[in-house]
């Protein structure tokens, strides 16, 4: 049998459109049959954040990060006509009306798909977010675990 | 047309139609064929280009009041 394509997402962005984008190529790849990895870093992490608070034990500065970045890809605003706050509504909106997926839902059919997601450690240590304000089913890596897919990847993003 | 499944993914939108179809035809036996219905009006492209890079064989595909129908057979 055939060695599987793969496919390796940088997803750096932390907007909602962004996001999309990266997460619709992310399964369609799964769709071709192909291993996919998107490996979230800086602002990208904030798509993984689970939405509720979690009781963690950090320093202020790192609190202040957590309180001024969003919780959760539902959160998360538009990199264009983001109107304070207006934009990511009236996105949503136009989503549901057109039968689209949200990126939350995006997400979790990733994961269903068996796309990998992974979270860079040290950005999540700038950024002060801990494994277990994460979603469940995500790995932890460097920049060598991105390299070691990316390096046999077919197509690679930055995104 | 002989079909051994039907995948309605009818007024879904990118990347559904092809992720539903991936999802279906994974059930399916080689040989059989499944029937796919779309609205997307991508989905022609979309559904040429899939079939090509995983093996499987796009028997016919037709177009009916604005709904697209892919016979795809798998490898």
């Amino acid at each position: 049998m055939e060695q599987k394509k793969k496919t390796t997402i940088v997803l750096f962005s932390g907007d909602y459109d962004k996001a999309m984008a990266a997460f619709i190529i992310a399964n369609g790849a799964a769709a071709y049959d192909q291993d996919v990895t998107i490996f979230t870093t800086f602002w990208g992490l904030n798509t993984l954040r689970k939405d509720e608070a979690i009781a963690t034990n950090k320093g202020i500065l790192e609190k202040m990060f957590g309180w001024m970045m969003p919780r959760g890809a539902n959160k998360l605003g538009l990199s264009r006509m983001q109107m304070l706050g207006m934009g990511p509504k009236m996105i949503k909106h136009v989503i549901k009306k057109h039968n689209a997926m949200t990126l939350p839902q995006l997400i979790e059919l990733s994961q269903e798909m068996g796309v990998k997601l992974v979270a860079c450690t040290m950005t999540m240590d700038l950024l002060g977010i801990q494994k277990e304000e994460m979603i469940d089913g995500i790995e932890l890596g460097g920049v060598a675990a991105y390299l070691g897919d990316a390096s046999e990847g077919n197509v690679n993003l930055f995104i | 047309m002989n079909k051994d499944l039907v995948v309605d993914t009818k007024g879904l939108a990118c990347p559904m139609p092809i992720v539903k179809a991936k999802k279906a035809l994974d059930t399916l036996q080689s040989g059989q064929v499944m029937e796919v219905l779309s609205t997307d009006k991508g989905s022609v492209n979309d559904f040429q280009a899939w079939v090509k890079q995983t093996n499987h064989e796009l028997v016919k595909h037709e177009e009916e009041q604005g709904v697209y129908k892919f016979y795809v057979r798998k490898a």
